[in-house]
C-alpha cells in the first residue's frame, strides 16, 4: 500500500494536506514550518492540488481567515511554530470555541528570547489549554499518518475540535526520511469530504461567534469540554481504522520494555527513537529500563498513563519545555493524573533539550542515574532536574 | 420597519446610535445574499447576546482585530465550495477595530484584492469599553484615557485619516458617507457592492453616549459635521487622489467648527481656549481648499 519516497518531515505535512484534498490554506511562513506553504503554493501552482491558498500578512490573520473560511465549511489546514503559534493563539481559543475542526502542523520551536530556531515543545505546550487536540509525531511517518487522522477526529460530529499535530524542529521538519505515502483513492476512502454540521450560509442565515452572558458562557464551555472527551474514543476508533487501512498501529501512549521495568522514561516527539536505543544500552549494562512516548496530550490519555505508572518504580518525565516557576508541563499533567492513585512511583522530571540542544545516550545515562539514586533513597527529593546544563558558563550570578 | 429588514429591531443599542441606523441603510442596499464578518465592539455585543441576534443573514465574529481576515477566508472558501457568486461579503467593524487594531490586517486584505466590502462604523473612539482613545478621535476631544485636564486640553493628535490610507492601496473604490445624506450613503453602498475587488466605506457614526449629546440630535450632528467641513464625504474609484470626488457640500457657506463642537460634551472644554478653536478652524479650512469646499 502506498508508495515509498524518501522526504521531509514538512514535506510529509504537506503532501497530508493534499491528500486529505483540503479546500484552504490560509498561511504564513516561519521557520522551520515554511516548506508547508511552499509545498502547497508549488501543488497548486502545477495545478496538482485544487485548494485555495490564502497568504495572509501575518499568523493571526492566517488563524483568523481560517476560522472565516472553517466556518463557511471548508476543510482548512495551515502550518506554524514558535513565535507565530503564538501570535494565532488569541484565535487558537477562538477557532476550538467555535468548534472549527481546522487542522494544524506545527513545527515544534522554542520560544524567543533569546530567539532560537531549534526544536523544543515550549509552543505547542504554551497552547495545551487552548482547546486543541494534541498530536505528537516520533517520525516523519507518523506526521504525515497524523495529519490524515486528525482531520477525522476533528470533523467528526461528535468532536468538532481543531487539531495540531506537533513535529519537532529540524530533527524533522528538514530530515529526510522514507515514508509511506498512501495512494489518493486509499486515502480518499479513509476520510470523506468534510461535511460540516453550521455554516454560513444565505439560504440558512445563523449567528456566528455570539456574545455569551454568564447565563450561558459556562454551558458553551462544558459542550467543549465535553466534545474533548468524546475525542478520546473517537480517536481510538480512528487509530483502529487507520491500522485496518494503512496497517501501522498508533497508541495514545507507545511503551517499550516497560513490562519488567523499574525505571520508565516518558518521552513525547523524535527523542522517543533515543529514548528506545538508550534503553537497549542501559539493559545491556543490565539496568531495568524502559520507555513510553505520548503520541496524544489533548485529551490527556489518563488510563494510559494510570496503567504506564504502575508497571514503574521511578516515572522519569522528560520535558522539552519548562513552565518557569514549576518544572516541565509533562510532568505536571503526569503528576496530576496520579493523585488519586494509592501507589504510585516515584516521579522525577528532566527539562532537556531546550532550544535544539542535542539529546545524546549520556543524557539517558544521568537520567537513569538520577532515578536509580531516587529508587535506593526511596525518595524523589526536588523532582526537577535540567539534563546536560553548562554550569560552567552560567556566571558568578552578581 | 419593513418585514425584509435584514438587521431588525430589539437589540441592545443606545438610543440615537448612528452606527445602528447606518447598519440598517448597508444591509437594505446589500440586501439577503450577503455573508457579514463582524469585529468585536458595540455592534456584535448590542446585537448577539446569546440566545438571540438581530442578523437575519450569515453573521460571524471571531475577534477584535480581524474581520478584514476573516471576511477573507469566508471569500476563498466560498469560491472553492461554488457558493460565492451573487453573494456579498461585507466585514464591519469600529473605528478601534479599523485604525487601530485592525489595520494590519485591514491592509492585507486590501493588497491581497479580496472581492470584499469594508465598512468601518466611525465613532471616534473606544466606545465599547468607556470611551477611550483612538487614532480615529480627533484632536482635543475629552475621552477617558484623553481627558480635558488642567494642563493637557484633551486628545493630541490629529484623526488618521483612513480613508486615504486605505485609497492609497488603489483599490476599486474608496467612500466616506454620513447617515444625514442617506441616498448618498445608499449610492455609495451601491457602488461599493459593485466594484470589482476591494471597497471600502468609511461612515461617520455619532454616539449621544461617549459624544455627550442628547440622543434625538445624531442626524443632525452627521449633518453638522458636512456644513462645517469636519466630515467630507467624498468617493474615489481606484488610487488616484486627484480623482477624489466630493458628493455632499455644506448647503450654504460652511459654518463655523465652533457651533459643531457646542452640541458636545466632549469638545465643550474646547470654548475656553479660543486659540484651540481658530487653530482647529484653520486646519480645517485648509482641509476644505484641498476638496474646493468654499
Amino acid at each position: 500500500m502506498g508508495e515509498k519516497q524518501v522526504v521531509k518531515g514538512n514535506f510529509a505535512t504537506a503532501v497530508a494536506a493534499k491528500l486529505a484534498r483540503v479546500d484552504v490554506v490560509p498561511a504564513y511562513p516561519i521557520t522551520p514550518s515554511t516548506l508547508f506553504p511552499e509545498q502547497i503554493s508549488q501543488y497548486v501552482a502545477n495545478g496538482e492540488m485544487d485548494a485555495e491558498l490564502l497568504l495572509t500578512e501575518s499568523e493571526h490573520s492566517a488563524m483568523s481567515a481560517a476560522i472565516g473560511a472553517s466556518a463557511a465549511g471548508a476543510r482548512v489546514a495551515t502550518a506554524t511554530a514558535s513565535q507565530g503559534l503564538k501570535l494565532m493563539s488569541e484565535m487558537l481559543f477562538i477557532a476550538s470555541a467555535m468548534r472549527l475542526p481546522i487542522v494544524a502542523a506545527i513545527g515544534n520551536r522554542a520560544l524567543s528570547a533569546p530567539i532560537n530556531i531549534w526544536a523544543d515543545h515550549s509552543d505547542t505546550m504554551a497552547e495545551r489549554d487552548s482547546g486543541w487536540i494534541q498530536f505528537y509525531a516520533e517520525t516523519n511517518q507518523n506526521a504525515l499518518d497524523l495529519m490524515l487522522m486528525a482531520f477525522r477526529v476533528a470533523e467528526d460530529h461528535r468532536v468538532l475540535l481543531p487539531a495540531m499535530v506537533g513535529l519537532d524542529a529540524f530533527v524533522l521538519t528538514h530530515t529526510m526520511e522514507g515514508v509511506d505515502v498512501p495512494f489518493q483513492e486509499e486515502v480518499d476512502d479513509f476520510l470523506p469530504s468534510y461535511k460540516p454540521k453550521f455554516t454560513l450560509d444565505v439560504n440558512n442565515p445563523m449567528t456566528f461567534g455570539s456574545f455569551g452572558t454568564p447565563a450561558h458562557y459556562p454551558e458553551f464551555k462544558y459542550q467543549q469540554w465535553d466534545a474533548m472527551w468524546k475525542a478520546t474514543e473517537v480517536i481510538d476508533e480512528v487509530f483502529a481504522d487507520f491500522e485496518k487501512r494503512f496497517g501501522r498501529k498508533y497508541e495514545k501512549v507507545s511503551e517499550y520494555m516497560t513490562d519488567d521495568a523499574d525505571i520508565i522514561f516518558l518521552t513525547m516527539g523524535a527523542t522517543s527513537g533515543t529514548a528506545r536505543a538508550a534503553v537497549r544500552r542501559l539493559r545491556e549494562k543490565g539496568i531495568k529500563v524502559g520507555t513510553a512516548k505520548i503520541t496524544v496530550f489533548r485529551p490527556f490519555p489518563f488510563e494510559h498513563i494510570k496503567r504506564l505508572a504502575s508497571k514503574a518504580k521511578v516515572l522519569a518525565v522528560l520535558d522539552r519545555a519548562v513552565s518557569q516557576g514549576y518544572g516541565g508541563p509533562v510532568f505536571a499533567d503526569v503528576s496530576g493524573a496520579l493523585a488519586n492513585e494509592k501507589e504510585r512511583p516515584l516521579l522525577l522530571n528532566f527539562i532537556i533539550g531546550l532550544g535544539g540542544r542535542d539529546i545524546t545516550f549520556a543524557d539517558f545515562d544521568y537520567i537513569a542515574e538520577e532515578s536509580q539514586k531516587a529508587l535506593e533513597a526511596g525518595d524523589a527529593g526536588w523532582p526537577v532536574h535540567w539534563v546536560n546544563l553548562k554550569t560552567e558558563i552560567l556566571g558568578g550570578g552578581e | 420597519m419593513a418585514s425584509d429588514e435584514l438587521f431588525v429591531s430589539g437589540h441592545r443599542g443606545c438610543a440615537g446610535c448612528g452606527m445602528a441606523v447606518a447598519v440598517r441603510m448597508v444591509l437594505q442596499e446589500a440586501g439577503p445574499n450577503t455573508v457579514v464578518a463582524n469585529a468585536t465592539g458595540c455592534l456584535e455585543v448590542m446585537t448577539t447576546a446569546y440566545p438571540e441576534t438581530a442578523w437575519k443573514i450569515p453573521w460571524i465574529h471571531a475577534a477584535f482585530e480581524n474581520a478584514a481576515a476573516v471576511a477573507s477566508g469566508v471569500d476563498v472558501a466560498f469560491k472553492k465550495l461554488g457558493k460565492r457568486k451573487g453573494v456579498n461579503i461585507l466585514a464591519f467593524a469600529g473605528d478601534g477595530g479599523t485604525f487601530d487594531i485592525g489595520f494590519q490586517a485591514l491592509s492585507g486584505m486590501l493588497e491581497r484584492g479580496h472581492n470584499i466590502t469594508y465598512v468601518v462604523f466611525d465613532n471616534e473612539a473606544y466606545m465599547n469599553t468607556g470611551i477611550q482613545r483612538c487614532s480615529s478621535t480627533p484632536a482635543y476631544a475629552s475621552t477617558t484615557t484623553s481627558p480635558a485636564g488642567k494642563v493637557i486640553p484633551g486628545k493630541q493628535g490629529r484623526k488618521k485619516p483612513i480613508a486615504n490610507i486605505v485609497a492609497a492601496h488603489d483599490i476599486a473604490y474608496t467612500a466616506t458617507a454620513t447617515i444625514a445624506f442617506p441616498r448618498d450613503l445608499r449610492n455609495k453602498v451601491k457602488k461599493a457592492l459593485a466594484a470589482d475587488g476591494p471597497s471600502f466605506i468609511h461612515i461617520f457614526s455619532p454616539c449621544p453616549t461617549g459624544w455627550r449629546y442628547p440622543s434625538e440630535m445624531t442626524v443632525e450632528l452627521s449633518r453638522m459635521a458636512v456644513e462645517t467641513g469636519i466630515f467630507v464625504p467624498w468617493e474615489l474609484e481606484g488610487g488616484d487622489m486627484s480623482n477624489i470626488k466630493v458628493t455632499c457640500k455644506p448647503k450654504e457657506k460652511r459654518k463655523p467648527v465652533e457651533e459643531y463642537f457646542k452640541l458636545q460634551g466632549r469638545f465643550r472644554h474646547l470654548l475656553k481656549h479660543p486659540d484651540i478653536i481658530a487653530q482647529i478652524q484653520k486646519d480645517v479650512d485648509e482641509k476644505c481648499a484641498r476638496f474646493e469646499i468654499e
